[in-house]
């Protein structure tokens, strides 16, 4: 090798540290500059501050499934009684040790009376939900990407992705996806996204008239969902499955699904 | 010296090393390699969502247009800001946990347009017992009614405040110990009138049951206060002929008064 490139190589390198400072600060500014623009564009909520989760106490619960309706009602979601993003469920354990569930519309129009001659053992009502899982088997599936988890702990669905192929509510183990009948795309309960982004809570646990539903942020100490989590004896459902759900319930039995 | 393998010389001779040579067909190839990944780069400028990756492997604005959803339920606050009045009594009573929309529906129209739109009351008795209908899977302790046994017809709100709830205090007067007559008469068009509008109760009655009889109606003509033709009473109450319906037999004879079938 002769003179000139051996200059070259050392020139590169000079230039190449001189270069660094702004390289680096060139890398740095976007995160920042991005994290600052979203925080303005949606009018001051900022989703990385935030941790959404939903405690349910079973014991509270009577059935009235006034959140299946108020949540129909608040997400326009079909009146048929085969979607919902949320609905309860009558457990029936008899003595002979066989469990029978029904949720006859969700049970906005009332359960019809247990009929036979079974004796029941216990009985109670479950109200059930989208999971939010943290590590949801919807996301996992999705072909397009069309369904994810934000950053305040949401699963939510984009519309405009979802090509409604079904995976998603295949992959669901809690049931909790239908496919809309009108849009054909995959949908689903959103924590009622547009209630908790403006402070308000989601429409089933604003008309829980027994407080049998909780929402919260599980990292605010203050939040009712932590004391709720403080003061209960906790279980998810399928936890073997390890969705790590974020709908806490209390009081359950080891018959609920 | 790597680029000595691409150049032409093979002999490699002094004059080759000075003046390397890149071959004509890595030149073409790098041109159109280097067009197709600017054309990718600018075509994935233009196809991917600019919010796409902000937060996640995810479209950003998607979480926006879910948020951007008109809300229906105004909450619980809301209501009580004009309606502070009645949030005073209930913040007191049973229902204390209830939000306002449980019972009159969804009502952000309500805030938004208040003389448009009216929320809805609902005053029909089909209404409370889809909470406090008696239901074996309901939680012990709360409660609850068989809704076509008690006071069947009569709306609740006649007895019960929906804003403050009492529970009901136990019988005093007749149905204390009459409980089948009063469940008998709660089912027939009867239903409104005290029992004293037909029996004469002495005070004794209450003490001494059995040595204080309550008087009854001895003639037709107690009846035909309100169901004779001539009779001073609504005009939705049944008449008869006094003179020529039932002959000698007496009222209750046939028409059992607690219950009268025949309608």
């Amino acid at each position: 090798m002769n003179d000139d490139n051996s200059m070259n190589r050392r020139e590169f390198i000079i230039s190449c540290s001189k270069a660094l400072p702004f390289t680096a600060g060139f890398l740095l500014f976007p995160i920042n500059a991005t994290e600052m623009l979203l925080a303005q564009e949606s009018g001051g909520y900022d989703p990385t501050q935030h941790d959404f989760a939903m405690g349910i106490d079973i014991h509270k619960c009577i059935g009235c499934a006034r959140c299946a309706d108020a949540c129909k009602k608040e997400n326009n979601v079909p009146l048929e009684p085969t979607f919902f993003r949320t609905w309860v469920e009558r457990y029936i354990i008899t003595t002979d040790g066989e469990t029978r569930v029904d949720s006859p519309n969700g049970g906005i129009d009332g359960y019809p009376e247990i009929s036979g001659n079974m004796e029941i053992l216990r009985t109670f009502f479950v109200p059930k939900l989208c999971n939010h899982c943290a590590n949801p088997p919807c996301v996992q599936v999705c072909p397009v990407g069309a369904t994810f988890v934000t950053r305040d702990g949401v699963v939510l669905v984009d519309e405009k992705y979802c090509v409604g192929c079904r995976y998603c509510i295949q992959a669901c183990p809690y049931g909790a996806r239908y496919l809309h009948p009108e849009k054909m795309v995959a949908d689903k309960c959103t924590f009622c996204y547009h209630r908790i982004t403006k402070g308000l809570l989601p429409a089933c646990v604003e008309v829980c008239p027994t407080q049998a539903r909780i929402f919260g942020e599980v990292g605010l100490r203050s939040s009712p969902l932590r004391r709720f989590l403080r003061f209960n004896d906790i279980v998810v459902l399928k936890p073997s499955l390890n969705t790590k759900p974020k709908v806490y319930y209390a009081g359950t039995d080891g018959e609920v699904r | 010296m790597i680029i000595r393998i691409f150049t032409a010389c093979g002999g490699g001779g002094d004059a080759c090393l000075m003046k390397p040579k890149i071959p004509q067909q890595i030149i073409s190839l790098s041109i159109l390699f280097a067009v197709f990944i600017s054309a990718l780069f600018v075509a994935r400028g233009f196809l991917v969502p600019k919010s796409f990756g902000k937060y996640g492997h995810y479209r950003a604005d998607a979480a926006d247009e879910v948020a951007a959803q008109p809300i229906q339920y105004a909450g619980y606050h809301a209501c009580t800001e004009c309606h502070s009045d009645i949030d005073e009594i209930k913040r007191l009573s049973n229902h204390k946990g209830l939000s306002c929309e449980v019972c009159h529906g969804a009502a952000a129209k309500h805030i938004e347009a208040p003389d448009e739109f009216i929320p809805t009351a609902p005053r029909e008795r089909g209404y409370c017992p889809v909470c406090h209908g008696y239901n074996p899977s309901r939680p012990t302790g709360f409660p609850q009614i068989l809704a076509t046994q008690h006071n069947p017809g009569k709306p609740c709100m006649s007895c019960h405040d929906p804003h403050s709830p009492v529970t009901p205090r136990t019988p005093e007067d007749c149905s204390a110990c009459h409980r089948e007559i009063a469940s008998e008469k709660s089912v027939s068009p009867h239903v409104t009138l005290a029992c004293v509008r037909c029996h004469a109760v002495p005070q004794e009655h209450l003490m001494n049951p059995r040595l204080a009889l309550p008087e009854k109606p001895a003639s037709r003509e107690f009846c035909g206060q309100c169901h004779a033709e001539n009779a001073d009473s609504p005009k939705e109450i049944p008449r008869i002929d006094l003179a020529s319906h039932g002959d000698r037999y007496l009222c209750w004879d046939c028409h059992y008064p607690h219950y009268p079938e025949a309608r």
